[in-house]
């Protein structure tokens, strides 16, 4: 039997020592009519061989970024992930550890994550991180509840240049607590209005949510934003990309108090979308509201330093009913692979990913602008992804780049003001010279093909 | 306290040979780098620089301040760091209520393969065909494991689990009309995060007294049941490992007020091709992939608590779902209507379903019904062996784990449950689950799992009955305990009250 060590002897002695004949007499005390009569109707186990073969059927049924070229961002993308990072987060000592409640053999999980605190905070220029949250969506739902319940205020509003993942994750978990989202709307900059938005700031408002740079790619006038909204008295949450902070200004300089984010492209594998990296940070005075886990440094009785897991008053299983958020784990695995990447990459390894980043950006906005009839609708600065306009529908055009091995980005339909021609494509440090060149070469064979081609996939 | 004054033998303490490194933040030296991105090729690179995309009012005023290291340095930092934790694969977690079983490396190389690893979430169904027929398995197994109609495996941990129950029970009484129906009755038993995740769905936890066993007092509900009931959320077995006999009658009772039953399934590993939540009169149940189904904890997370419900509940569920095709192929379907659920921006943690399909391949029916035997054993063991000195409140016979009391050892020798946990890490064991149930006195809830061997558990017998000694003759060393860890009891209060939450300083020398 795998991974169940008992031998028919085993089982014996250990029956004999219990005082029963056979195992079915422990379950004997189960009532009768909620047993289930039969056996499950599972497959039979397989060797693991057998098991092996299996997934390489389904990765083979698959097409993944490996095999197709990566145009694909809104979030999550294609980034590169070092062979440290594999190789350290599968040490059996990080992998098969559990969460750290007894502090003095669990000091490698809670250093860890002081640093990934530390390195968060430095990125994101704010005084306190938790140990992670699920991803970016439930870690802006969580910042926005932190921020309503310091103000005592139940309305937040979001830009419509969010992301429409998280505010369909927001609207979810906003509802519980009866809360009322307004949106601010975008210009045709592609940005937010700030005076739209200056006059939607009541004295009901107790959050104002940006992201920057924003679902478009584009970097929000950040300065007037936070100065309007900290006027208003209103708490700013910031939603980033931590990858655009090598560069960009810190939410930390342009007035916001809470930070959130997704880090998967901090050495973390897409997975379709899944374990991914939250991140939550906020300024001193918000620290007792901060949900998940936080670490802290501390001295045993000796003064030797050590750390534990600390704040554990705002938690749940202390607060049960009166806790504002139930979240229990945090996704340590990953903070572990941001962390070891982040290591790897150090401070001007960073500026370097963020450079790579945005030169491909430009190059990529230059070859496309030569192909007839293909518009960059936003001239704005920008980071990492660029808006298409073409004179054709999106997705016409993103499944005939998938028949060339292309995955050409996420059609915009009605999302940020943008129409059914727009089209939103993340260019990474993993993009060569190639992959653009291709890029603009398939778009200009999808322009001059016939109008209704059928696309073979 | 040295080593040599440590019982000798198999059961001697065991000398941690690691010394915490320092903070990597005091490690960089300028100019020194392990990870470097190529510029642009060629003709493209030319004029192009980060500048035309981003001017000087844009960029942050100071690069942040981080650590330069060699990856050498990385290596031995984080791999330092690593010996300090106590794992699996060192030794036992006899954790009640976590199930800490062996995490197979099969499912760990399965997920990360090519052609699943490196799916972008915004792919199309084409892309997706291996990987949809896997999931849509794997919904259909835990279907069948627990006796249900429909799965969603997108919530990301057993407490996002709850929280996603709670929601797809609201919905029903609202799409019943049932405004009202916002009462969620729960044991007073409960983990914490039962009632926190009913409050963040919008609905009110309402405790009920359970008897001293932990299970439901029947008057009780009776008596708590009734138009404002939307349902009740119960362990089981429950926190004490008790299997609740009267759970069709709690059903009933429920039912007939117009409530749901929630199914926490933290202790699914006791009841697998045993008993089925759906067969006892669950309507919704969450499983924990990072206990019941093997895939590891990795230090806090992420872990996976998919949900599985009745076909009432099924239309309430987030989207997408997982839908086969007359042709046998796959595709996604979003959950209708304007007010359609989400709780995460995708399709939660994939990676920890795939490790737990493998798991679920790789066993069986019949292999995940002798894993829950070997599990009900193993427990019934060390319950027989242990009981002498750490009499148990409810010694009925249990199912995968028990509550056994300290009480005995803190009346004697003035030693309280927590000493003999610390104690236990001298020994190269981790601690039981302490302090939990709160209706047990010194509870020390023990789970061995069924990846334990005989020998394994026979070892932990030893070390405890070492500890019954030394608390009789020299009850410091479990007071004082740990001595041989890399740190001692560390002061948690001054952590709190003077929070030290990251490192200051400048990086580079």
């Amino acid at each position: 039997m795998p991974y169940v060590p008992h031998t028919p002897e085993d089982i014996q002695a250990m029956l004999e020592v219990i005082g029963v004949s056979h195992v079915d007499d422990l379950f004997a005390h189960l009532p009768a009519e909620a047993r289930l009569d039969r056996s499950l109707d599972l497959p039979d186990g397989l060797t693991e061989e057998e098991v092996r073969q299996y997934f390489k059927q389904m990765a083979r049924l698959n097409h993944g970024q490996e095999e197709l070229t990566s145009f694909l961002g809104g979030g999550v993308y294609d980034a590169v992930v070092p062979a440290a990072v594999d190789a350290l987060s599968s040490r059996s000592e990080f992998l098969t550890a559990y969460t750290p409640y007894q502090p003095e053999v669990s000091q490698g999980t809670l250093q860890v994550i002081y640093e990934w605190q530390t390195y968060i905070c430095r990125l994101t220029g704010m005084d306190v991180s938790n140990a992670s949250m699920y991803d970016g969506a439930t870690a802006l739902a969580e910042g926005i509840s932190m921020a309503l319940a310091a103000k005592r205020k139940s309305t937040v509003i979001l830009p419509e240049t969010l992301n429409p993942r998280y505010r369909r994750v927001v609207n979810t978990m906003m509802a519980g607590e009866q809360v009322n989202i307004l949106t601010a709307p975008v210009g045709p900059e592609g940005t937010i209005l700030v005076d739209e938005l200056a006059a939607m700031l009541t004295p009901e408002v107790g959050c104002v949510v940006i992201q920057n740079p924003n679902y478009l790619g584009l970097v929000e006038e950040v300065d007037a934003l936070g100065r309007v909204v900290n006027e208003a008295g209103a708490v700013l949450v910031a939603a980033v990309n931590p990858v655009s902070l090598s560069l960009l200004k810190t939410p930390a300089e342009y007035g916001a108090q809470i930070v959130v984010g997704e880090a998967q492209p901090f050495g973390i594998y897409p997975t379709w979308g899944g374990p991914l990296l939250g991140f939550l940070a906020c300024a001193d005075q918000h620290k007792r509201r901060i949900p998940g886990r936080v670490v802290g440094r501390t001295s045993d009785g000796q003064g030797r330093p050590g750390y534990v897991l600390t704040l554990q008053t705002r938690e749940q299983h202390i607060r049960r009913e009166k806790a504002t958020s139930n979240i229990c784990s945090n996704q340590g695995l990953n903070a572990l692979r941001a962390t070891i990447y982040l290591a790897m990459l150090g401070g001007e390894g960073l500026v370097e990913l963020g450079e790579a980043n945005l030169s491909r950006r430009a190059a990529l906005r230059r070859l496309v602008q030569d192909v007839p009839g293909v518009e960059v609708p936003f001239a704005g600065a920008g980071f990492n992804e660029l808006v298409l306009r073409l004179p054709r529908p999106a997705e016409a055009f993103r499944a005939f780049a998938r028949s060339r091995g292309l995955l050409a980005g996420i059609p915009l339909d009605g999302v940020a003001g943008c129409g059914e021609n727009d089209i939103l494509v993340a260019v990474t440090e993993k993009r060569t010279a190639e992959d653009l060149r291709a890029y603009a070469r398939v778009l200009a064979e999808f322009l001059d093909g016939p109008e209704e081609e059928e696309v073979q996939a | 306290m040295s080593n040599e004054t440590c019982p000798t033998g198999q059961t001697a303490a065991r000398r941690w040979n690691a010394e915490a490194p320092d903070s990597i933040f005091a490690k960089g030296v300028q100019g020194r780098r392990a990870l470097g991105f190529a510029p642009l090729s060629g003709d493209l690179s030319g004029d192009l620089t980060g500048a035309t995309e981003l001017p000087e009012a844009a960029r942050r005023a100071q690069p942040a301040d981080l650590p330069s290291l060699s990856e050498p340095q990385v290596m031995r930092h984080f791999t330092q760091l690593s010996t300090l934790n106590h794992h699996i694969e060192r030794g036992m977690y006899p954790l009640g209520s976590c199930t800490m079983k062996y995490n197979p490396r099969l499912n760990e190389q399965l997920a990360g393969l090519a052609g699943l690893a490196d799916l972008h979430p915004e792919q199309g169904v084409e892309d997706l065909q291996g990987l949809l027929m896997g999931l849509k398995l794997l919904e259909e197994n835990l279907c069948e494991l627990t006796g249900f109609d429909a799965c969603s495996l997108i919530p990301a941990a057993g407490a996002h689990g709850e929280y996603l129950g709670m929601l797809v029970i609201r919905a029903l009484h609202l799409q019943n009309g049932d405004t009202d129906r916002t009462e969620i009755l729960i044991p007073d038993s409960a983990h914490g995060t039962n009632p926190a995740s009913v409050v963040i769905a919008g609905m009110k936890p309402r405790t009920i007294k359970s008897r001293q066993d932990g299970c439901i007092d029947l008057d009780a509900l009776r008596e708590a049941v009734g138009p404002q009931t939307a349902g009740i959320m119960i362990t089981n077995p429950n926190t004490l490992g008790l299997f609740e006999r009267d759970i069709r009658q709690v059903a009933d009772i429920v039912h007939q007020a117009g409530g749901r039953l929630y199914m926490d399934g933290a202790n699914m590993n006791a009841i697998m091709g045993k008993a089925r939540p759906g067969d006892m009169g669950f309507d919704v149940v969450h499983l924990n992939l990072h206990k019941t189904m093997s895939t590891p904890h990795g230090g806090g997370g992420p872990g996976a608590g998919p949900i599985c419900v009745t076909a009432e509940l099924a239309p309430f569920l987030p989207g997408p779902w997982i839908r086969r095709q007359a042709d046998g192929s796959l595709d996604l379907e979003n959950q209708p209507g304007p007010g359609s659920t989400s709780i995460h921006s995708y399709f939660g943690n994939v990676g920890v379903c795939l490790r737990a399909l493998s798991y679920m391949l790789r066993l069986g029916g019949d292999g995940l019904t002798r894993a829950t035997e070997c599990a009900v054993l193993n427990a019934n063991y060390l319950l027989a062996r242990l009981k002498e000195f750490l009499p148990v409140t409810h010694d009925k016979g249990c199912l995968h784990e028990f509550v056994a009391s300290g009480s005995v050892w803190k009346q004697e020798y003035g030693v309280r449950t927590l000493d003999i946990a610390k104690r236990l890490l001298d020994y190269g064991l981790h601690a039981p689950t302490i302090y939990f149930p709160l209706i047990v006195d010194e509870a020390f809830m023990v789970e061995p799992t069924e990846t334990e061997s005989r020998e394994s558990l026979d070892s932990f017998v030893a070390v405890m009955e070492t500890l019954w000694q030394e608390a009789r003759s020299n009850p410091e060393l479990l007071t004082e305990a740990p001595h041989t860890t890399p740190v001692g009891r560390l002061d948690e209060a001054g952590a709190a009250r003077n929070p030290d939450l990251r490192h200051l300083g400048p990086c580079n020398c």
